[in-house]
Formats: C-alpha cells, structure tokens, sequence
C-alpha cells in the first residue's frame, strides 16, 4: 500500500464532514438533545400502557416479588414477532409486566432461524438467559451440552402444561425445556391468485406458473424437510442419496423462488409481493388478520410439527430469575394473551380452558387429529447429517453458473505476475531514464 | 452545454434523494403499507419515542462512540508522537499495520476480531474470569478500527510542527512532560480534534464490525435497525429515518453557514488590509 | 521534537496493534489451516474452491458498480470542479449528506421503490405497463452498492479535480484542441490518482458486503460477504471454512488494490505492501 494513496483516502473520508471539529461538536450536541427529548416522551407515556395490573394476572404473586430491589437484568433470546408487546394497543405487554411484578430488568433481543441461534450461541455471544430453541435444536444443544438442567421446583406452573409437550423424545424428561408454543407448517397463499383447490400438495411450490411468486424458507432444516416429504422420505432422513435428492429438487426450485426469507414474509405476503409460501401456521394466522385475502392451508403429503421450547444456557449467571421468567410465561392468563397475540397453539391446558371457542375451534391453530397423526417431528441428526445440510444449504444459495474451482487461484497467480512484470518494466525504463 | 451540465448534476442529484425522500413520505403514512399513502398521522413518530429498545440502543451507541473514541484518540496521539521520531524503514512498517484496518473489508475485520475475543474468553475462563460479548468487546472492537484515524490525523500536524519550539521550551528547563502538554499538544490540538471526531462519527455508524462483536446487553443503533429490517418492518423505521436525516442535515446546514460565515469575514479583513 | 523518550509514547500503540490487529488476522489464518480439534488441515482452503461461483459473481457484480460509479461520478465530479466557491461546497454537502444516513436505512428505501408493489411500478401501473421484476436481482444488487457508494466515487475525483487549474485547460483550447481531446489529453491523465483511490474506495466494499444482497438481492444468490456471514452467524455455523473465505477475500482485495495503484499514476512507490 502506498502511503500517498492512504492519505487521499484519508482526506477524503475526512472530507465527509467538511469542517470536521465544528460539525462533530454540534453532531454531538444534537444527539443529547435527540436523546433527552426522547426520554422526556417516554417518561409521559408510561403510564398509559400499565393498565392492567401484572399481580392481578398471576397466580402467586408473592413468588415473583422476591426478585425485587436486586437489579437483576434478564436477556431474553427469541424469534422475531413472538411475544405480546402491547404495540397493537389491545395485547398485553408481557416483558413490561414481568418487569413491574419482579424488578427485573429484561432485554430483548431476536433471532431468525435455529440455526442462527446456535452459531451465536456457539460464537461466544452468549450472556443470554433464555432462548427459545425449537425441537431438534434443543436435542443438539443438549447433546452439546449447551443447556443448563432446569429447576423445576422453581417452574410450579410446569403443571398447567400438556404432557405430551412437556415430555417429548428430544427431551424425555424435560429436565431442559418447557414447551412455549407448538404449531404446524404448511402453506400460506393469497385466493386472488392462487385457487384453494390447487393448495394440497407440496408440488405447488414447484409450479411453474408461480414463477417468481413463490417465497421459500431460508434455513436448511425446514427447505429441506418440504422436499423430502414431496419426495416421499422422512424429513428426518440420514440416507446421503436421499438428502441429496432433496437438494437437487431445491435447485430446481430456485429458478422459480422470488426470495429466500424467514420474517421478512410478514411484509411480502401481507403486501401481495408473492403469491404463495410455506410457513409456520401461527404467523398465517396473523398475516390473515392483516390481509383476509391470504390463505392456509397444510399439504397431505404430510408436514412438521414443531415445539418450540424456552432453555436456559449453560453459562446463564441468572439461573433463578430465568427460571421466573419461564415460569411467568406459564401463567394461564399470561400465556393466554401472549399465545392470542402471536397467533401459535399454547400447550397450556389452563390457558385453553380460559380461551374463547372460536380461537380453541380454529383449524389452522388447533387442527383436527388426522392432519395431527400425518405429521412428523424433527429429531436430532447426527453431527455428520448436519454438516452435510449447511454443505449443501450453502451449495444451494451459491450461483448456478459453473466455474472451474482453479478460477480463482489461476486469476491470483495472473494478477501477482502481471503486477510484479509491471514493476519490473517501471524499474528498468527508470534504470534508463536516469542513464540520460 | 450549460443546461446539459446543469440537467445532468439534478439527475445524479434525484437519485441521490428520491429514496431518502420516499422514506420520509412515507413516516407521515397512517397505514402500515410501504406504497400506499391513506392519510397523514405523527403516530410512528409517538410510537418511536416510546420504543424503549431503540432509546436503549441509542443510548449505548452514544457511550460506545464517546468511550472507545476518547481512548482512540489518547492512544492514537501518543503513538503518532512516537511514530514521528522512527525512522523512515520501521515507520512505513507501522504505517502498513496501522492502515490495515482501514483497507481490510469491514467483515474480516468484525470476524478477526470475533475469533480473538472467543479465544480471550476460553482463555480467562479457564483462569475463572469471566469475559463476555459485550460493552468491552464493543468498546475494544472499535478503538481497533478507530485509532487509525487518529494517529493518521495527528501525524501530518506534528510533521508540519517547528521542531525547534520544543527544544526551546526544553531549553527553558521544561521537563519533556510538561513541554508536550504547554507547547506540542496546542500545536496538533486540530489533527487531534479532527482525529477525534472522525473516530467517534464511524463509531456511531459502524454497523458490520459491530454486528460480529456486540452481546445481548450492548445493541447499537446500527444493529436495532438491522433486526427491524429483518422482521414485520413497522413505519417507527421510517420516521426513525426522518429524524437522522433532520438532525444530519442542520449539522450540515450549520457548518456550511458557519463556513460562509468565516470565508466572507476572512475576505474583508483581507480586503481591508489591501 | 525527536527527543529520546517520544519513541516511548508509541510502546502502548505497539501492544495495541500486536493485540489487536496482528493477532486477530493471525487467528483467521490459524482458523483456516486447522480443524475443530486444532489439527493442521488444508481441507477448508481447498472447500473455498467449491464457492468459485460466489467468489466469481460478487467480483463481477463489485466491478460493474465500481464501473458504473465511475461513469455517473466522472462527469459529475468536473463539473462541480469548475462552479465557485460557494456553489462547490453546496454541492459537496449535498452529496456527503445522504452518506451520513445509516446505509441500513438507505439501502432498506431502495426495497419500498423496487417492490413489486413498489412505487415504480405504481407509477409504470398508471400507464398500464408492467409490472417489472427488479427487486431480488442482481440488478438491484448492482443498483445497491452503486446508490451506497457512488459519494465514495464522487469525492476522490472531485478533490483531485479541483486541482487542475483552468488555464491549463484553457491552454489546451487555445491551442486547438477540441473538448473531447481536451478531456482525453488533459483532464483524464491528470485524474488518474482520484480515479485509483475511488475504484478502491467503491470495489472493497462492494465486493465484501452482505447487507444490500441481503435486502434487495433475496438471499436467493450469495456474496463473499453473505457467505463468510453464513458460517459465523448465519445457518450453516463453521468458522473454520469462513476463516478460510475470508482469508481469500482478503488476498483477493491487496491484489485487486495492487493492480489498481499500477495505474495510479508515476508517484513515488514506497511503503508499498505488494
């Protein structure tokens, strides 16, 4: 790098603010005044939002106040969209009750796959205190030994719950998770452009009159699970040949997929950017509730049911106060607005029986057991498994074009001697130059 | 030809601004669309107010740029100082490494800098300390790339300084210390201001190198922003948009008058000493 | 002020970059050549291979940005080069203006404009034509990093070119050159050094990001950036073989950048890394 060369840079980089001490001086200035003006609201409109009174929608609330008074902070590591914040004006906040019922501090962060998750989690970003795994992903991060066991003594409301999503096989004991919601996969589609009757079978989504409106999960498990099931084999498959099949149909696919994405659907299915996508059926409901022109609708070919369950980390400082928390999110009135909000199905007992019938009749929510019966759950692969999947993601997402792997290396080895020939040729006419 | 110019300088000029402007446009939108304008509200702007995430992450931005870009600029001083009286062979050594995080890509940096604090933690975790993703590891992440800035900053200033006003004051029974800080410090004092404000705007902007290195409890503003991008995308991000724009755009308006101000004072005096 | 002890001041900067920007791209390396039980592999540079695609793709699409930022930039940049005073520092503020907007927040316009939905179609729509297909493309993730980076072309060129001094050019014309061999002859190889430092300025970050593939390209065709992201934070975690992308990216870059200054005009060529 030559040094002259840096200092244009420089220069110009520093030109970006042309006076720089005077315009960083005021910059800053307006930052204090942005921020103050924004506390100053904020401090208005507290206490609009608290009118309902968080002891009054718990069962004990002497247990929560305990906590009180020690400053404890809480990070909470969710999906996006998968809380009840009160931003809608008619759903409870259930962060900010939590808050006011304990003393507990809670910062909210969001994630968009499990896999996602996990590549923080394992990447060192941990410092988290609750995350919410789904299934398969709980299975290999206790096998990881990445959870911490729960206390569950400290977790009474365990009992409202449904067994069957208390004990599972990825946790047998449910020594490390307590279910938070459960749902199914299937498609969403708007009636205007595609025809209800069509909307039974995974092939749709190889159409090709869809071509550029079909949206497609992006993350490996759950891409790859539709294709296998269109293929006939078990999503859970660890046979090379099957997967690999899979995949290839995937490419397929691509030519006709408009985008690759996970919440960023919300915008593109309410805002008819695409016609049709696969997708959990607890955010159908809520794209429904927004645009009444979109559909659901679960393939006979079968689907996967997930369980998405709240774990403690392994390396969590706050043991105790997750625990609460957890606890908290199993509150029969809690769950119930919470589980109303994000639209998912609750494995709550308690908060089905306090739901009105027209949600706990709702077939895209709760359906009937024989789609319930024609579903599989993830399990857990082996190491060997998943590698190959993020292999074959990544091949997936890579171009389609075909270029020889020595490109690049070839490209290299050009560029370094075209670059020292020219300094050689400059070196040699200066050498000439300078006999003159 | 004139209007040719002319026409062509509007052109580049929309592009610049149709997008920013179509953000704006569209925070004063009562309906959630992206396209549809159904009627004008301030409530987006209400609901930002009341968004304790993005209040939170701004204020971790602020103390994030004013802590790391303070140290910067103490660090980076005191190695400028200490660059300019290496000789020319080992001083472009310390200039190549001390560029190198100004032209590697943001994201090998963000992920360089990952790696190291993961071994740091295993590291002091194995000591029994503990060392999580965080205001520290955010704070380190961006003096790293901060520093740069600074000592290429200060540099040209003490290379533009009369070395013999140190020696003088030397002369005059300062002690080295006390003649950096009475008579060396004043004479850099703008590269070092420049290099200071330079650190702390990429510091408030960074968004690449913080989304590797930034825990749960150290979310800029930067990487609020991503998150949002990524889910339901409410309007509070548009009139979030509208606020930095505004706030951007009377800094601006207020040095570029600033400046008039001073060339136009600076013509008359010399105008009336001719 | 070369006394003996200002060498010292710069030991802590030392340390600092020995600890900070040393080791990390040392940890990249050592990542790249080892496996998860820190055994020597070549495994993950030779599986960089596979992604030849990606690496081919996102130089092809950083290039014809770069290039288009050249041919937008050039005329644009002469242009304000020869305005007065006051109309040139307008002129520069209104381009430096949207670079101070998060690019998160511009690149996340860009979306609302290009959408299906969008408000280009809307406009199309009104004459009964289309709709287009232009987000998730390429050319939109062309037109992203173009929109993003085009200031970075702009300014370079335009401090370069305030330089040239009108007599010169007015030389040039007095002594019969027409304006296309004017700007052949005399603007052109005196812009030679504004034009190197604004390719590197525009294709290092063109090339490395994964933010504007993300938004506007639909996650359906990787970056390099996109990539190295996937295997450190992203759905297919292993930062063995995204150390090893990213050490490629970074040779890739240093030649790029080498090649580029070759043409960066007869300067001295000291300090120079390749």
């Amino acid at each position: 790098m030559r040094n002259t060369h840096m200092d244009r840079m420089i220069a110009l980089m520093d030109g970006r603010c042309g006076d720089l001490p005077a315009c960083g001086r005021m910059l800053l200035r307006q930052f204090a005044a942005l921020a103050l003006a924004a506390l100053a609201v904020l401090c208005f409109s507290l206490p609009t939002s608290a009118e309902e009174s968080a002891a009054d929608l718990v069962e004990d609330p002497g247990y929560y106040a305990r906590f009180q008074g020690q400053g404890i902070t809480l990070s909470v590591y969710n999906w996006g969209e998968y809380i009840a914040d009160g931003s809608d004006g008619e759903s409870i906040d259930v962060n900010g009750l939590f808050e006011e019922l304990t003393g507990i501090k809670v910062l909210y962060n969001t994630f968009a796959t499990n896999e996602e998750l996990y590549a923080k989690l394992k990447s060192g970003g941990a410092g988290y205190d609750i995350i919410v795994p789904s299934d398969y992903m709980v299975a290999r991060m206790i096998e990881e030994k990445m959870l911490s066991p729960l206390n569950r003594d400290n977790i009474p409301n365990i009992a409202h719950l449904d067994e069957q999503y208390v004990y599972t096989d990825f946790d047998p004991e449910g020594a490390y998770s307590v279910p938070y919601t459960w749902g199914t996969v299937g498609i969403i589609y708007n009636t205007q452009y595609v025809d209800p009757e069509e909307v039974t079978t995974w092939d749709i989504l190889w159409d090709e009159r869809y071509l550029g409106d079909i949206l497609m999960f992006s993350n490996p498990r759950d891409a790859s699970a539709i294709a296998l099931k269109r293929l006939g084999y078990s999503m859970n498959t660890t046979d090379e040949g099957e997967i690999g099949e899979a995949f290839e149909s995937l490419k397929e696919q691509k030519a006709l997929v408009q985008a690759y994405v996970m919440d960023e659907i919300y915008d593109k299915m309410e805002g008819e950017e695409a016609a049709l996508a696969p997708y959990y059926a607890g955010d159908a409901v809520t794209m429904i509730e927004e645009n009444p022109d979109l559909a659901f609708s679960v393939p006979e070919e079968g689907t996967n049911r997930f369980i998405d369950s709240l774990c403690i980390p392994a390396s969590s400082k706050q043991k105790e106060a997750a625990e609460a928390y957890i606890n908290f999110l199993c509150e029969p009135e809690i769950s119930l607005g919470n589980i109303d909000y994000i639209g998912y199905s609750t494995p709550s007992l308690a908060a089905l029986e306090l739901m009105d019938e027209e949600t706990r009749s709702d077939p895209i929510r709760y359906p009937s057991q024989e789609l319930l019966d024609n579903t599989e759950a993830f399990i857990y692969l082996p190491a060997s498994t998943n590698q190959l999947l993020d292999r074959l993601w990544t091949e997936l997402l890579s171009d389609d074009q075909q270029f020889s792997r020595w490109t690049i290396p070839i490209f290299l080895v050009v560029a370094i001697l075209f670059s020292v020939g020219l300094n050689l040729y400059r070196g040699h006419r200066k050498k000439r130059n300078d006999l003159y | 030809m004139k209007w040719l110019s002319r026409t062509y300088v509007w052109v580049v000029m929309f592009f610049l601004y149709a997008p920013i402007g179509v953000l704006i446009f569209f925070s004063f939108n009562q309906s959630k669309s992206r396209s549809n304008f159904t009627g004008f509200t301030l409530d987006w702007y209400r609901k930002l107010f009341a968004n304790e995430i993005i209040l939170q992450s701004l204020v971790n931005t602020l103390i994030v740029a004013v802590v790391s870009s303070v140290i910067a600029t103490v660090l980076g001083t005191a190695a400028a100082v200490g660059i300019n009286s290496l000789k020319k062979g080992p001083r472009a050594l310390v200039m190549n490494l001390n560029n190198l995080p100004i032209i590697n890509p943001e994201i090998v940096t963000g992920v360089s800098l990952m790696l190291l604090f993961v071994m740091f933690k295993g590291g002091l975790g194995s000591l029994g300390l503990s060392f999580e993703f965080g205001y520290t590891t955010l704070i380190l992440a961006h003096i790293a790339f901060n520093v740069s800035y600074v000592v290429l900053n200060v540099l040209p200033k003490l290379r533009q300084m009369d070395q013999f006003v140190y020696e003088a004051a030397l002369d005059l029974g300062c002690s080295p210390l006390s003649a950096f800080f009475k008579v060396v410090l004043p004479e850099i004092m703008p590269g070092v201001l420049a290099g200071f404000l330079m650190a702390f705007t990429y510091s408030i902007d960074d968004f690449v190198i913080s989304y590797f290195v930034s825990g749960p409890t150290s979310q800029t503003l930067p990487i609020t922003i991503y998150s949002m991008t990524r889910r339901k995308v409410s309007p509070e991000i548009n009139a979030l948009s509208t606020i930095i724009f505004g706030v951007v755009l009377m800094v601006l308006l207020a040095v570029n008058f600033h400046g008039a101000r001073a060339e136009r004072a600076g013509r008359r005096r010399g105008g009336a000493a001719a | 002020m070369r006394s003996k002890y200002s060498a010292f001041a710069a030991v802590p900067y030392y340390v600092w970059m020995a600890l900070f920007t040393v080791a990390p791209l040392a940890m990249v390396a050592v990542f790249a050549f080892t496996d998860e039980s820190g055994a020597f592999t070549m495994e993950h540079i030779s599986r960089v291979g596979e992604y030849t695609n990606v690496l081919v793709r996102s130089v092809w699409l950083a290039a014809i940005a770069t290039a288009i930022c050249l041919v937008v930039a050039y005329p644009l940049a002469y242009i304000m080069s020869r305005q007065s005073g006051a109309k040139q520092r307008t002129m520069v503020m209104l381009i430096m203006l949207p670079m101070w907007m998060n690019f998160l927040l511009r690149t996340y316009a860009w979306m609302t404009i290009l959408e299906k939905n969008g408000l280009i179609n809307r406009f199309f729509g009104l004459f009964g034509i289309g709709p287009f297909d232009m987000i998730n493309t390429s050319g939109a993730v062309v037109l992203g990093m173009v929109y993003n980076y085009l200031p970075f072309m702009i300014l370079p060129l335009y401090t370069i070119m305030v330089k040239i001094d009108d007599r010169v050019i007015e030389a040039a014309q007095d002594l019969g050159a027409n304006p296309l061999k004017v700007a052949a002859r005399v603007v052109l190889p005196l812009s030679v050094p504004g034009i190197s430092t604004g390719i590197t300025m525009v294709f290092v970050p063109a090339v490395s990001t994964f933010i504007i593939s993300r938004m506007l390209g639909g996650g359906g065709n990787l970056l390099i950036g996109d990539l190295i992201d996937l295997q450190f934070l992203g759905n297919a975690y292993n930062p063995h073989l995204g150390s090893a992308i990213s050490l490629v990216l970074m040779v890739i870059i240093l030649l790029c950048m080498s090649l580029t200054n070759q043409f960066g005009g007869d300067e001295e060529r000291e300090g120079m890394l390749v």
